[in-house]
């Protein structure tokens, strides 16, 4: 089966004022597939991750070179950035639901998009709910404070509310560092879910989750993509022996 | 060994003699506050009682100086609570969007200009406040509008406007930068703009403290004087319209005392008790209803 | 995004320049104005001149002198107290009923307004302990009304004194009194410093809870009656030139010198306080 492209980055480079972060970064994502990125700290996988939905824009003195297509489309330059993170969406490594109703922070995004119809927001939110698996969970506690909810819920709350923008591709920056082994392998399963109908590319530091999840994996060590392939591939023969290293363990 | 113990024993004693002085100077606060209200309401509540409290709250009329003396102070306090109203109406708006300049918006430059235009209107005397109101904005009342004499109420309005917008603008500012960033992240990541995050996620996200300055805002509009005496007119009249000379509970206070015969004067502490029960309740506003929405988070 | 969107955004950017313009705008009308009238009429007799009416003196020696006399004296009165308050609430207070009631006392003097301040100091040191209007009435007077500034700025420097500074000096045998004084404090010198200047700018600020407390004659005091006597602050006499005399030619000059001042203690505090509360950087840092 040939997949399509979806993402595709030729010669990244990317500067935080003198620091070189991210070397000449070329590397292909496809369509429906979920993508691991593995590494050690500060290997720059999270910076390349943030670069793809443009969220590197936060930060001063960050300059950057190359191209990153989606969909044959440049995002690098100037572009409307609120248009691609609508179509990028994001879930973070620490759960940020929004101070408000769990109803609120589903809705959020739909309402900046300009739905302002009840009928239709309640649909979204509860369909969006039941593809983040919430929906049983919170669906007698709408209007309270999503604050209140636990945190492998919470984080499943923002998986829920990214969905409800209707994305195309989902970024997540170790959605599961912060949860619970229990909510960790949920949030895992939903993933699985996921991927049929979105493209994932998911920043972990967990390798057995990289493994049991991930169609391709990516290692990056010291701002350089070393290996990109499959992840059977990536696990069982690693080309480079930093890689081979690092997958067993025997490296920072 | 016997002399060590004695001296450690010294020591320690001098130690607690030293730790009991600075709780004292802690003390210090809240005899302060005591000793203070304690001497307004006994100087200030044996007039209202002899006045009557209905007609010295609601009473109209203020001619202390008369043979057949009148005590009402209704146009003092409706002339400071539409002071203040009029100052919050016009100051916050123009004090949250400065705050979120400063929090979110301005480069460096810019920030550390407005920071410090923000830190001098703070520093600024009232009374110089007052000298600009007096000499710029009741000249350009007088010629731009229908008032005889420029001063009254508009002209307390716009001076106190500036006036409570360091505190607007400071707390609102620390609020907005205490939001967490990750909100901040989430709102972008889902596509919303600047301005979108800003007003939908971190304003109602910071929203405990913009209310607190708010309400600290009223307190610097009501309780202050020496500006607003410079521009009210310092006429008692019932405030009927925006150019109507009007006098202020604080500037009838400050004006009064130069001239005032005994009685007159503990009158004066009498509106100093009322204008005290302001205080005291918008700190009780302060204390409840804001750290309430705080905790209801 | 849609064009509806993009005019909100825009409409709302619109504002917050508008609104942070005017606020600039304001300050900076208000300082041209006062300080173009007033530059002209601050001249060496007039900074270092009498003030006499009858003969026709319109000095301000005797407002300079009167101010410094105050705010000295408020000084000296306030700052032990307050830094005392302060190293009590952050050294050695538990947190607890006792330190709950302590910060409602500095919440409330900050919030009561001066011309209560002003109410209070006649009432009590003017006529109950009988000083009369006198540099001592206003300086105690004011004292209690700066107390919340020392105490709040100086806990923030004691909070902001690195931990391991008092770990450190216990461990070497210090007792506890001799690494506050020895260790914390010196380490947050320029905090209290900071403290000192924005009382400074307080009382010289200040006009309501003054002119009944210390009155507002406009003469040297006598060197053996220098805290007994009334004297004239700066802005009081503003108020009495501006309002009483209508010379707005000395109002004007003493508007502006007023205005310097402030500005320069702002800017001494600015330095200071970027020397206690140095590296708290806050927004996005990268994440790598």
């Amino acid at each position: 089966m040939k997949k399509k492209v979806k993402i595709d980055v030729k010669n990244l480079n990317l500067h935080y004022g003198t620091f070189y972060a991210l070397k000449n970064i070329n590397m292909q994502i496809y369509e429906g597939e979920i993508t691991a990125l593995i590494g050690p700290s500060g290997c720059g996988k999270s910076t390349f991750l943030k670069t793809l939905n443009r969220m590197n824009d936060l930060i001063e003195n960050v300059h950057i070179e190359g191209s990153i297509k989606l969909d044959g489309n440049e995002i690098l330059g100037n572009i409307d950035v609120v248009e691609l993170r609508k179509k990028v969406g994001m879930v973070f490594q620490k759960p940020n639901p929004f101070p408000m109703s769990i109803y609120d922070n589903v809705a959020y995004g739909p309402r900046i998009h300009g739905i302002r119809k009840k009928a239709v927001l309640d649909e979204i939110v509860e369909d969006s709910l039941k593809a983040a698996a919430l929906w049983d969970e919170v669906k007698d506690r709408l209007n309270k404070s999503a604050l209140g909810i636990s945190g492998g819920q919470q984080q499943r709350l923002c998986i829920a509310r990214t969905l409800a923008t209707e994305p195309e591709v989902i970024l997540m920056d170790e959605p599961t560092s912060a949860l619970d082994p229990i909510s960790t392998s949920k949030i895992e399963d939903l993933c699985e879910e996921l991927k049929k109908k979105y493209t994932i590319v998911i920043v972990t530091h967990n390798m057995q989750q990289a493994g049991r999840i991930s169609d391709k994996t990516a290692f990056f060590l010291l701002g350089e993509l070393v290996e990109y392939n499959s992840t059977e591939q990536i696990f069982n023969k690693p080309k480079d022996e930093r890689t081979e290293r690092y997958i067993t363990g025997r490296f920072g | 060994m016997n002399g060590c113990i004695s001296g450690n024993k010294r020591k320690f004693t001098y130690e607690k003699a030293i730790e009991l002085i600075f709780a004292l100077s802690a003390f210090m606060m809240i005899i302060s506050v005591a000793v203070i209200c304690f001497y307004i309401f006994i100087e200030g509540v044996p007039p209202i009682l002899k006045i009557g409290i209905s007609n010295f709250l609601f009473g109209t009329r203020w001619a202390p100086t008369f043979k057949e003396p009148s005590y009402g102070i209704l146009p003092m306090i409706l002339a400071s609570l539409f002071g203040m109203l009029g100052a919050i109406i016009v100051g916050v708006p123009i004090g949250i969007f400065t705050a979120i300049m400063l929090a979110e918006m301005a480069p460096k430059r810019i920030y550390g200009l407005l920071k410090a235009a923000i830190e001098l209107l703070a520093g600024i005397p009232s009374v110089v406040y007052g000298f600009f109101g007096l000499t710029v904005i009741v000249p350009f009342i007088r010629t731009h509008f229908k008032s005889p004499t420029g001063t009254g109420l508009l002209a307390m309005i716009i001076i106190l406007s500036v006036m409570v917008l360091p505190t607007i603008v400071n707390i609102s500012e620390t609020a907005l930068r205490a939001v967490p960033k990750e909100y901040k992240e989430g709102s972008l990541a889902l596509g919303a703009s600047k301005m979108e995050t800003v007003f939908k996620v971190m304003v109602p996200a910071a929203k405990s403290g913009i209310l607190s300055s708010v309400v600290l805002g009223m307190g610097r509009a009501i309780g202050e004087t020496m500006a607003v005496i410079m521009v009210c007119g310092n006429i008692p009249n019932m405030p009927k319209s925006l150019l109507d000379t009007v006098s202020p509970m604080t500037a009838t206070i400050a004006k009064d005392m130069s001239y005032a015969g005994p009685f007159h004067q503990s009158v004066l502490f009498g509106i100093g008790v009322v204008l005290f029960v302001f205080i005291i309740f918008l700190n009780l506003i302060l204390n409840f209803v804001v750290r309430k929405s705080l905790d209801r988070k | 995004m849609s064009k509806r969107r993009k005019l909100t955004d825009l409409i709302l950017k619109v504002l917050i320049w508008l609104f942070s313009l005017i606020t600039v705008g304001f300050l900076a009308g208000m300082v041209i104005y006062i300080v173009s009238r007033g530059i002209s009429g601050i001249s060496w007799e007039f900074i270092t001149g009498n003030y006499n009416l009858y003969k026709g003196e319109t000095g301000i020696l005797p407002m300079i002198v009167g101010t410094l006399l105050l705010i000295f004296t408020t000084i000296i009165i306030a700052v032990p107290v307050g830094v005392f308050a302060a190293i009590y609430l952050t050294e050695y207070a538990k947190q607890g009923l006792f330190v709950k009631i302590i910060r409602f006392g500095t919440e409330s003097l900050a919030g009561i307004p001066s011309i209560i301040y002003g109410l209070f100091g006649y009432i009590f040191f003017k006529n109950t302990l009988n000083l009369g209007f006198s540099v001592m009435s206003g300086a105690l007077t004011l004292s209690i009304m700066v107390l919340p500034i020392i105490v709040r700025t100086t806990e923030e420097a004691l909070l902001s004194v690195d931990p391991g500074y008092r770990e450190g000096s216990l461990a070497l045998g210090a007792t506890r009194l001799q690494t506050i004084f020895k260790v914390v404090l010196p380490s947050a010198m320029p905090g209290i410093l900071t403290a000192v200047i924005l009382s400074m700018g307080r009382v010289i600020g200040e006009t309501a809870a003054v002119i009944y407390t210390v009155g507002s004659v406009a003469r040297i005091p006598a060197f053996d009656k220098l805290l007994t006597s009334s004297v004239r602050t700066l802005s009081v006499h503003l108020y009495m030139v501006a309002l009483e005399e209508a010379d707005f030619v000395s109002a004007f000059a003493t508007g502006t010198i007023l205005m310097i001042i402030i500005a320069a203690l702002n800017f001494a505090a600015n330095r200071l306080t970027r020397r206690f509360i140095n590296g708290r950087t806050k927004g996005l840092g990268p994440t790598i």
